[in-house]
């Protein structure tokens, strides 16, 4: 192990900053990250073992104890539970011999669950050993059980389940873009980088991952700090349930995300690059490796780029599993090789960001956008979307439609016309920007996409009317609570409590005052929490509460109280202590 | 002219450069916290400091305190979230006042007093929390830590050691110790550190000094917490 870890450390260059991709590697190797590998990185990145086990115990896929060599874990988005996960993970359970959330005792196999691996529209879908597989049925699993059986090495297992598609039904300005590797940056050259920026600005593009920060502006002030040393940081690592479209745009429109990065670099001036990819991309990692060394073939990065006086590179970091790191502050913190928790800002990163100097973080799409926009002008993309919302946006399309996938649109169309177009019959409601964004209901099929009515960050799940909204709100509260990185007391707290006063309400525990008693929580989580996550934790609640109060008043007790815990059930500790099991030995609830 | 920011109507001067919190304490204004401490980074995680600027949420630990801001920190509906999020500290540990050594001394306690906490509001998590009683000298409660990560930032800042370090995410949040078997006795702690002391709880405590000053003439038996803070608290923001 020794001289396997002095490798590694050597082809990190020694770099702490590298700590996740290490990790990474020796967890890939052992299946977890045993305690002497912790204590010779600890000495060999000359940093304490307890920021290394800090950063294993945040990520979802790095462990101090073993895995199953093989690694299996199945997505838990709604998406998937639609497609029927939970029937799908008791076969899968039952045909392996091994429960969800454990280890076989050979050690042969492991299984779990995980957040939204990105493949709503291909699901049920999982990971096994971090590669993405798709379309699980009960033939793929009876397979899949049979090469483990076999102890068959996951890189000759057939290649169909691993295959990803892209799925793209509607194309508009940037997906027909037929944009080649250079061009976008030939005309940055050709018309000047000040004016670049200007056609950036006039384009009136925002930042397509949600927030919508106008992007002219974030990368001039970041040009205009004082700070010479910058970094440019491309954010894959989208992992808001039910999107998926930065898989697609990765997958096919590589050269353009590339492209709009280094566009980025010249007008900002920075040197270095960061793509971060969440780790459940793992199958797209090499894939962009190699049109990142393309492109250093091509002139387009390294040093004299274009021949003139820019240089410039891109590197891929891989995230491990955390929801949280999709805030760029946390993001920034991952990329350091750290614990993604969100910073306190101000500082924003444009003035501090990655190593404290200043840093653009944009999403995958808008780097797509720009390059475009430096080719083809502000104007042809402000000719799109509305007053507000310049352009156009390019959804993921999952659940109860035909055609689920993505769907690029002016932004100002109404989502009945989206509706249509992916072909959702009998919609209940649809949930627009994952769980952090907003959920409308089939009253409100007129409402616009837009920065001015519904923006989101892309994902667009439809539910129909055999879907039940609790179970739904349910769904999204759990994940937050998984997600919440436990910084702050309101949303590490908050968000746990959301989901024990929801399954309280949900289970039928509930009596009067206990709706009020959720609302309350939401407020508190929303108003109070350090970053987006814990802000946005409680719309799955507060807007189903909204639109469907009768709903949540059905499912209490028509009683003045009812306590949170199942009385009876706790007492089973007692009863068997006691070797009691009579009558006399079980409570009620509540007296009758 | 210094420059001003207003709190609940009154003008705080400040200096550029400082913090909300720091610029108030200055002014011999409390503001509610658990995780600041003057000596230290500051941190933000404990949000009892939340304060309103300019109609937004902010934590006035770690916020910048600009020219002519009107920040809103002791109105009702302000002073009620407190209680709630203290309340939430509560539930989510185990932390029982009438058998624990730092009733009176301890932080936790005295800002719920002072925010008039009566009960804890919330339902229990009844978290199984271990106890490293393995150090001669100093000792760890577990089920007392509020993560505020004072400890972690005194060892590092004041005693130049690396001790402790908060892992794990969401609700498994954890302290943990730098030491070859995780336990404080391999550790490089001393009972003279800052880091044993700091604690405004009551999980890291020293050992066989229980009870010396017996409850009822402890810090926070006699004086509200605000007092204490800014007495205390005064001087390093000045």
């Amino acid at each position: 192990m020794e001289s396997f870890i002095q490798n590694l450390v050597e082809t990190h260059s020694r770099r702490p900053t590298r700590l996740l991709a290490i990790l990474r590697a020796v967890q890939a190797r052992y299946f977890h990250i045993p305690n002497q590998a912790i204590r010779l990185l600890s000495k060999e990145l000359n940093i304490p073992t307890t920021r290394i086990i800090g950063v294993i115990e945040f990520y979802s896929f790095l462990h101090l104890t073993p895995r199953g060599r093989y690694d299996i874990l199945i997505s838990d988005s709604i998406t998937d539970h639609m497609l029927g996960k939970h029937n799908l993970m008791d076969y899968l359970s039952n045909k392996l011999s091994v429960s969800p959330g454990s280890v076989r005792e050979d050690g042969l196999v492991s299984l779990d669950n995980t957040s939204c691996t990105g493949m709503c529209d291909q699901g049920p879908a999982g990971l096994i050993n971090g590669h993405a597989i798709t379309r699980l049925d009960r033939p793929r699993i009876d397979a899949i059980a049979q090469l483990i059986d076999e102890q068959m090495a996951v890189e000759d297992w057939p290649k169909e389940f691993f295959e990803v598609g892209d799925n793209i039904y509607q194309s508009d300005l940037l997906l027909s873009s037929r944009l080649t590797a250079g061009q976008g940056l030939q005309s940055t050259f050709a018309r000047g980088l000040k004016e670049t920026l200007s056609e950036i600005d006039h384009s009136g593009l925002r930042g397509r991952g949600g927030a919508g920060f106008k992007t002219a502006m974030k990368w001039r002030f970041c040009a205009e700090e004082s700070e010479q040393e910058r970094y440019v940081v491309c954010n894959a690592d989208e992992g808001e349930p039910g999107t998926f479209k930065d898989r697609v745009l990765l997958n096919s429109y590589a050269d353009q995300v590339f492209e709009g990065m280094t566009i980025c670099a010249a007008l900002i001036g920075a040197k270095q690059g960061f793509l971060y990819l969440r780790g459940e991309y793992l199958h797209l990692y090499h894939k962009l490796e190699n049109v990142l060394e393309q492109r250093r073939q091509s002139g387009l990065l390294g040093n004299n780029i274009l021949g003139k006086d820019m240089n410039f590179d891109i590197e891929i970091c891989l995230g491990a599993g955390a929801y949280i790191c999709g805030e760029e502050s946390a993001l920034i913190e991952s990329l350091e090789g750290k614990c993604g928790i969100p910073r306190n800002r101000p500082p924003y990163p444009v003035s501090q960001g990655y190593l404290n100097k200043p840093t653009v973080v944009n999403n995958v799409e808008t780097f797509v956008a720009t390059a475009n926009i430096a080719l083809h002008g502000g104007a042809w993309f402000a000719a799109k979307g509305t007053e507000k919302s310049q352009g156009t946006k390019i959804l993921s399309i999952s659940g109860d439609c035909l055609r689920p996938g993505i769907y690029e649109y002016p932004f100002g169309v109404t989502i009945r016309q989206i509706l249509a177009d992916c072909g959702a019959h009998d919609v209940l409601g649809v949930q627009i920007g994952g769980p952090s964004g907003t959920f409308i209901s089939n009253q409100e099929l007129d409402r616009i996409l837009g920065f001015e009515d519904l923006a989101t960050g892309g994902s667009f799940i439809v539910f129909n009317s055999t879907r039940n909204i609790l179970d739904i709100v349910r769904n999204f509260t759990d994940f937050f609570a998984h997600e919440s990185c436990g910084f702050c007391t309101p949303c590490r707290v908050g968000t746990s409590l959301l989901k024990k006063q929801l399954d309280k309400i949900v289970d039928g525990h509930g009596s009067a005052g206990d709706v009020v008693a959720l609302e309350e929580l939401t407020r508190l989580v929303k108003n109070h929490s350090h970053c987006g996550l814990g802000q946005t934790a409680a719309n799955p609640i507060i807007h189903t509460l909204e639109r469907y109060p009768d709903l949540y008043q059905s499912q209490l007790k028509k009683i003045s109280y009812e306590p949170g815990f199942d009385l009876n059930a706790s007492l089973e500790t007692a009863r068997r202590m006691a070797n009691r099991n009579d009558a006399g030995a079980h409570l009620a609830q509540v007296e009758e | 002219m210094s420059k001003t920011f207003t709190l609940d109507g009154k003008p705080i001067p400040f200096e550029d450069g400082q913090t909300i919190m720091q610029a108030a304490t200055a002014a011999g204004v409390y503001i509610p916290h658990l995780c600041h401490h003057p000596e230290f980074t500051p941190h933000g995680s404990c949000k009892l400091c939340n304060v309103n600027v300019n109609g937004r949420n902010c934590s006035a630990c770690t916020f910048p305190a600009t020219e002519g801001q009107d920040v809103l920190s002791e109105t009702t509906e302000i002073n009620q979230d407190r209680q709630k999020i203290t309340q939430m500290l509560f539930v989510e540990g185990n932390h029982f006042c009438p058998s624990c050594e730092k009733s009176g001394n301890c932080q936790l306690q005295g800002v719920a007093y002072h925010l008039n906490m009566l009960d804890n509001h919330f339902p229990h998590f009844y978290a199984e929390r271990k106890m490293d009683a393995s150090h001669p000298d100093v000792m760890i409660d577990h089920n007392r830590c509020i993560f505020c990560t004072l400890c972690v930032r005194a060892s590092q800042q004041a005693d130049s050691k690396d001790v402790f370090a908060i892992s794990g995410r969401g609700i498994n949040k954890h302290l943990i110790v730098n030491s070859e078997s995780g336990q404080l006795k391999d550790s490089d702690i001393d009972a003279g550190d800052r880091a044993a002391h700091i604690c405004p709880t009551g999980a890291i405590l020293i050992k066989r000094t229980g009870y010396t000053v017996p409850i009822g003439q402890r810090i926070y038996d006699h004086k509200q917490i605000d007092q204490v803070s800014l007495e205390t608290e005064h001087e390093s923001h000045g």
